[in-house]
């Protein structure tokens, strides 16, 4: 593989659902060859879409999808045999027994017996199902599912894996071991494609991201970029109550670097100088007699780049329309995610 | 991060998958046939999983017969035969027709499930799906025929005309059931979830199986009703397969021209219901 080739390309990608709703509106991005690629955005965004075309399961309106250099709609056939892809909602058989349904998977891949038999058992160990392979999934907690699922995407050993929102609606330890293991395939050589509303997620794993909102692309770099575009430092400072911590913030304005956002009775302030602003922001409270309640200086979370990109007064008119939900036939299947993301929300 | 890491060692593991080659027309269908097998073991096993819908679903055929046989039976005469022998063509083609719900159902439901989507970004055969659902439904016909065999052996069904021509029916009402499936792939394709599906199916079938020959003469209907139930294509397929199980004493005339129309509606089912199927789930990617 030469170096100029990304393992995944999607170039000015446009959907439109059922003539009305823009799910995609000109993305694109490249992934590099063995590394965790994260798109990033909110429900709605057009992430789950520009997987879906990656993946030739949707054909775009206009613009080019490459999966190791093979178009995505010319030869679909191929793509389809050099990636894996683990959806939202695990899709896997519940009637079937896990190792079934990865034996499954793999005779539909087209491997020999000899190979999909001790790939299975392979799985099944890494993935932690080796006691419950026998069993029909009906019996599998959610985390069991998940990981199923991702095993299921794995069985040929594709070069290039697409987890679509893999740990939403999973228990805190359950996503740190798919985490863990995300991370061993990278290290192992495959390139992955992750979408997650998780910043926590895209921060742990992704070397590069990209945040789209309504379609577009509106921030792209690593994590540390990113964040870094935002200020170097957050101020955290809490007060006593809601209309105090207002007015606080208004006080201390001329601290931040861009407008404070005020949630509860915290405030979080971008800085640029962390010390500097601490005694400026302290010296100012007193002035005005109020008492912070909490007072910290802390390293930028992606959510606060994501509530500084997302978050304009100029698009801030509620959340944008579903990913794909408009379209009649796919509402049903996504109602399931739906509320997922409604769970996971964007913070 | 992403500078360092270009040079790409082999897929995880050993035994990476080698480049795919240049599928010819006979590989092709090498694997169509092998992934319609796939999908088609995948729907009988799941059929398994749940034996109390394959229990209670084979029951009500069962308890059709004997409630034809043993409670309205005796009050329908049906000239020249005994209704025993009358009524097993009507329960053969009333079985698989309402059998193959369950194809609606599974394939609403794969939908439903996201297992579709899975299956669409797999390299395996487009048509296995549909395929594999029609040849799975098939499958469970062929056991169901069976079964009401040996149920109507038992309450005094006397093959009046022998094993070959009995055969040909089962396999005739089996041809039947086929194309029919393809008709209920298409509502599992468009219904918004499978409880839908079923009740989708439901409506059309019912009418047509029972103003039918089925379990009463027609003659004994209103002359506009009865020349409906005899040309509708459920009728007619109970009306050819009535006159391969009894012979001339169904007095329904040539067994010949009766078997030709049937084939002719089969053969129109699945000229309009697998292009309609196969459409919709082109489109419903």
């Amino acid at each position: 593989m030469t170096t100029s080739t990304p393992a995944i390309e999607a170039h000015d990608l446009h959907k439109t659902f059922g003539g009305k709703v823009r799910a995609l509106a000109g993305v694109s991005f490249a992934v590099e060859e063995g590394t965790i690629f994260g798109l990033l955005g909110p429900n709605g965004a057009g992430k789950t879409t520009a997987v879906r075309i990656l993946t030739t399961i949707l054909r775009p309106d206009a613009g080019t999808g490459r999966v190791l250099g093979h178009d995505v709609v010319e030869h679909a056939d191929r793509v389809r045999t050099l990636i894996g892809l683990a959806g939202q909602y695990a899709a896997v058989d519940e009637n079937l027994t896990g190792r079934e349904n990865l034996s499954m998977v793999g005779r539909l891949n087209h491997l020999a017996t000899g190979v999909v038999r001790p790939r299975v058992v392979e799985l099944l160990a890494q993935f932690g199902l080796t006691d419950a392979g026998d069993r029909t999934l009906k019996t599998y907690s959610g985390g069991m599912r998940r990981r199923l699922d991702v095993a299921a995407a794995l069985v040929a050993r594709p070069p290039v894996l697409f987890l679509d929102e893999p740990t939403s609606g999973l228990d805190p330890q359950s996503r740190m071991d798919l985490w863990a293991m995300i991370e061993q395939l990278v290290v192992e050589g495959t390139t992955v494609l992750l979408t997650t509303q998780y910043l926590e997620e895209a921060d742990r794993l992704a070397s590069r991201l990209v945040v789209v909102d309504r379609g577009h692309v509106i921030a792209e770099g690593t994590a540390a970029e990113l964040k870094a575009d935002l200020g170097a430092t957050v101020l955290d400072v809490g007060l006593v109550d809601p209309d105090t911590a207002r007015r606080a913030a208004e006080i201390l304005r001329t601290v931040a670097h861009t407008s404070p956002t005020v949630t509860g009775t915290m405030i979080e302030l971008p800085v640029d100088d962390g010390p500097h602003a601490a005694m400026e922001a302290l010296r100012l409270l007193d002035q005005h007699a109020l008492v912070p309640t909490t007072f910290r200086l802390r390293e930028p979370s992606l959510d606060d780049v994501f509530l500084a990109l997302t978050g304009q007064p100029a698009e801030a008119d509620g959340a944008g329309p579903e990913d794909t939900t408009t379209d009649p036939g796919r509402r049903r299947r996504r109602a399931g995610a739906d509320r997922s993301a409604a769970r996971g929300g964007a913070s | 991060m992403s500078t360092i890491t270009a040079a790409r060692p082999p897929a995880p593991g050993s035994g990476a998958p080698a480049p795919a080659p240049v599928p010819t027309w006979t590989s092709r269908l090498r694997w169509g046939v092998a992934d319609t097998l796939t999908i088609t073991k995948r729907n009988l096993i799941a059929y398994t999983r749940i034996p109390e819908a394959l229990f209670f679903s084979t029951m009500q055929p069962i308890m059709f017969v004997l409630l034809f046989r043993y409670v309205f039976g005796g009050a329908i005469p049906i000239q020249h035969l005994t209704y025993i022998n009358y009524l097993m063509a009507g329960i053969f083609v009333q079985s698989v027709a309402f059998g193959g719900i369950g194809a609606a159902v599974g394939l609403s439901d794969d939908l439903q499930k996201g297992l579709i989507e899975r299956f669409r970004a797999l390299p395996m055969a487009r048509s296995a799906v549909l395929a594999g659902r029609t040849t799975a439904d098939l499958v469970r016909n062929v056991f169901v025929v069976l079964l009401m065999t040996g149920v109507g052996a038992a309450v005094g069904f006397t093959f009046p005309t022998g094993p070959v021509d009995f055969i040909a029916s089962a396999a005739l009402v089996l041809l039947f059931s086929y194309a029919l499936l393809w008709g209920f792939a298409f509502i599992g394709l468009v219904a918004p979830n499978s409880e839908t599906a079923q009740v989708m199916a439901f409506p059309i079938l019912f009418p047509l199986v029972f103003a039918s020959p089925a379990f009463v003469q027609t003659s004994k209907m209103p002359a506009w009703l009865g020349r409906f139930a005899n040309d509708q294509p459920v009728g007619a397929m109970i009306n050819a397969t009535r006159a391969l199980m009894v012979g001339p004493r169904a007095g329904l005339g040539s067994t010949g021209d009766h078997v030709v129309t049937a084939l002719l509606w089969c053969a129109g089912f699945l000229v309009v219901l697998v292009p309609l199927a196969v459409w919709r789930y082109r489109r419903t990617a």
